[in-house]
């Protein structure tokens, strides 16, 4: 789960990373009044979890409240590359000298941690990257040993922090290793670290991603969802305890397993190609144990998708026995009744795949068509969908 | 031969006693897996019953590798439990842990594969994986064992139902051992690892490789496979229809960016002189038309 900037922010402030005063607002008098609160100039800021933000108008400096109010009613309900401003942060303005960069992130390809400093931050940081690799210092961490002191002195070092505010870049990046493990973030990003003009070293902007594995030990994770970015679909599924993404085409998708249900997604894109140009209307796994309950909850999300116009079942039953997924197909369009409406495609495979054909075969439901092949039951579900 | 695992492979299964140990134990048992005990720390001493195997129960992996001289691990843990678990088989020197379990912070994954590396005497697979599977010889894990029978193919795939899938597709032909190594970002042992294996097994006379969209993993083994591998690859990608910046599943399956698109996947391996299928029938015929079967 990707943060919102405030929300980082606040992780950053309980982990005594040096952030500036702020609040956020969601209309521009809640705006004026924060501003009012903080005192003096202060920035307004989009949040947004998207980048560039700066660059869109996301990001104005304020002289005082009523600048600040104004400047929030321009910013809130902007559309940021795709992105509805619902909320700004009102944040104290800081006199800057200079922008540094900081990261602490998972390094997939390597398999450990890894930190990113630069004396280079602010908006360009990629394109320094890119540029002038050599001024993005890139330190593996140890998953076991952490940042200890004498590492995050090592690392100020590498990436050249000047001796003025070294000692306190390295308290930063201790801070900031307490907020990667403690909290089980993947990416925690402070761009741009600053110095102030009166020499002090501030997170001024930060983003975080933490690990959904984590949630078990993170009870406080649960309040930083954005429920209200989350789609109405996928909100239900979730709360049946599906994995389902909602995507834009009309092939209702259901599979046990991500490789399989991802692999299904593509066969019916390419099968679509014949069908004027069908798509896959959603990614949904049942996982292993696919009981009628979970077939009854999967179908039952997928038949309410409006752009629906058929429905791939997909299964390879593993631990998973193809009779208990007839038998929960069966039941799911008992239960559903009238309200299922649309073709449904079959193709079953794998453990006790006669006896799962066989049910659905003595059911005769007129919905239900099987198919022997993942490639055959993927261009009848397109050329259904196409009709 | 196969790789990693064979008829003489001694396996102990931790988390043998909770409901999903049972279960998959009971599974492994029946495929022909010498499966001779157990770890659940607390429960030590005890004897399990498991379709007429008496299974003895010991506290650490250490003490059933002294008692039964097993050599290999597989874990059915909790999330919660998982990272002490795969420790504890590290701490004893077990040559290969198999995680099968799910849902394991990669804070842990990745601490434990650290401290994996740092000993340097345990190979790792998983977590988040099927596991395993020399076909007519062992079966480590969850792939159903009556898919199909022992053959020349090797097969690694980050994906447990493409695996079983492929096996099928592949089932009158037959493998020498197929690997499930995992979608989680951290993984004990890598595409690049098992190609290697397969290319010095005699067994194996080709290799079929399944991947999904996110990280480089692919994008390394493609150069792996140039530089090392002889031996005929075709080649599977998942995700191609996968949006940006979403997660389907695998924690591994994210695209950020123009990295780890299945199309750069794809790219690669086929620069590398892989064949790579649109789908995994497709695959499957490449692969028959390479041995002429």
């Amino acid at each position: 789960m990707d943060l919102f900037e405030y929300q980082a922010r606040d992780l950053f402030e309980k982990h005594g990373v040096p952030v500036l005063a702020a609040a956020i607002a969601t209309t521009a008098d809640e705006a004026e009044a924060a501003a009012t609160k903080i005192g003096g100039k202060v920035v307004v800021k989009a949040q947004v979890k998207v980048g560039g933000r700066g660059k869109a108008g996301g990001v104005k400096l304020a002289e005082n409240p009523a600048d600040a109010r104004e400047k929030a009613a321009a910013i809130l309900g902007m559309d940021i590359k795709g992105h509805e401003v619902r909320t700004v942060m009102i944040a104290a303005a800081a006199p800057i000298e200079s922008e540094y960069y900081l990261a602490i992130l998972l390094d997939r390809s390597n398999r450990t941690f890894l930190v990113m400093a630069s004396v280079s931050g602010g908006m360009d940081i990629e394109e320094v990257a890119h540029t002038a690799p050599e001024k993005l210092a890139k330190i593996p961490v140890s998953a076991v040993d952490g940042i200890s002191l004498a590492k995050a002195t090592e690392i100020v070092a590498a990436a050249n922090f000047p001796s003025d505010v070294a000692d306190q870049v390295a308290q930063v990046l201790l801070k900031l290793w307490e907020v990667f493990q403690s909290e089980d973030a993947t990416l925690v990003e402070v761009n741009p670290l600053v110095k102030t003009k009166d020499g002090k070293v501030i997170a001024l902007d930060g983003k975080i991603t933490l690990d959904d594995n984590a949630e078990f030990r993170q009870p406080g994770h649960e309040a930083l969802v954005d429920h209200a970015a989350t789609n109405a679909l996928e909100a239900a599924a979730k709360a049946k305890n599906l994995n389902y993404v909602k995507l834009d085409g009309e092939v209702g998708i259901i599979g046990n397993g991500a490789g399989l249900v991802m692999s299904t997604l593509d066969v019916v894109a390419y099968a679509g190609q014949k069908h004027g140009g069908v798509r896959p209307a959603n990614f949904l796994d049942i996982g292993g144990g696919a009981s009628a309950q979970i077939m009854a909850d999967g179908l039952s999300i997928i038949l309410g998708d409006k752009d629906v116009k058929s429905v791939f079942v997909n299964v390879f039953g593993g631990i998973t026995a193809c009779d208990a997924v007839a038998d929960g197909i069966v039941q799911a369009l008992e239960l559903l009744g009238d309200k299922a409406t649309k073709p449904i495609v079959v193709r079953l495979d794998g453990n006790n795949v006669v006896e799962g054909r066989a049910i659905l075969a003595k059911a005769a439901h007129p919905l239900i068509e099987q198919a022997d092949t993942m490639d055959g039951a993927a261009n009848r579900a397109a050329e259904l969908a196409a009709k | 031969m196969a790789i990693f695992l064979n008829e003489n492979t001694k396996v102990i299964v931790q988390g043998m006693t909770g409901s999903e140990g049972t279960k998959h134990t009971r599974r492994m048992l029946a495929s022909g897996t010498k499966i001779v005990g157990g770890v659940t720390p607390g429960k030590g001493g005890q004897v399990v019953d498991i379709d007429g195997h008496q299974l003895p129960v010991f506290n650490t992996v250490a003490e059933a590798m002294s008692a039964t001289g097993a050599n290999a691990s597989v874990v059915f843990v909790p999330p919660k439990f998982a990272k002490a678990a795969v420790i504890d088989a590290i701490d004893a020197a077990m040559p290969l842990v198999v995680v099968i379990t799910e849902g394991i912070p990669v804070h842990d994954s990745a601490s434990f594969y650290a401290y994996s590396a740092s000993k340097g005497t345990t190979r790792i697979i998983g977590p988040n994986c099927p596991g395993l599977i020399s076909p007519g010889k062992s079966n480590i894990g969850i792939i159903p064992a009556d898919i199909t029978g022992a053959g020349p193919i090797g097969l690694v795939s980050k994906s447990g139902t493409l695996t079983y899938q492929m096996m099928y597709e592949l089932r009158d032909i037959g493998f020498s051992t197929a690997v499930g190594i995992g979608g989680d970002p951290v993984i004990g042992t890598t595409h690049i690892d098992c190609l290697r294996a397969f290319q010095d097994d005699p067994e194996t006379t080709a290799i079929v490789m399944i991947g999904e969209i996110g990280g480089d993993a692919e994008e390394r083994a493609a150069a792996f496979i140039a530089e090392y591998v002889t031996k005929p690859v075709v080649g599977y990608v998942a995700g191609f229809t996968a949006p940006e910046g979403k997660t389907m599943g695998h924690a591994g399956a994210i695209v950020s960016g123009s990295s780890g698109t299945a199309q750069g996947k794809q790219d690669a391996l086929e620069a590398a002189g892989v064949k790579v299928g649109k789908t995994p029938s497709e695959t499957a015929q490449l692969l028959r038309d390479i041995l002429g079967r």
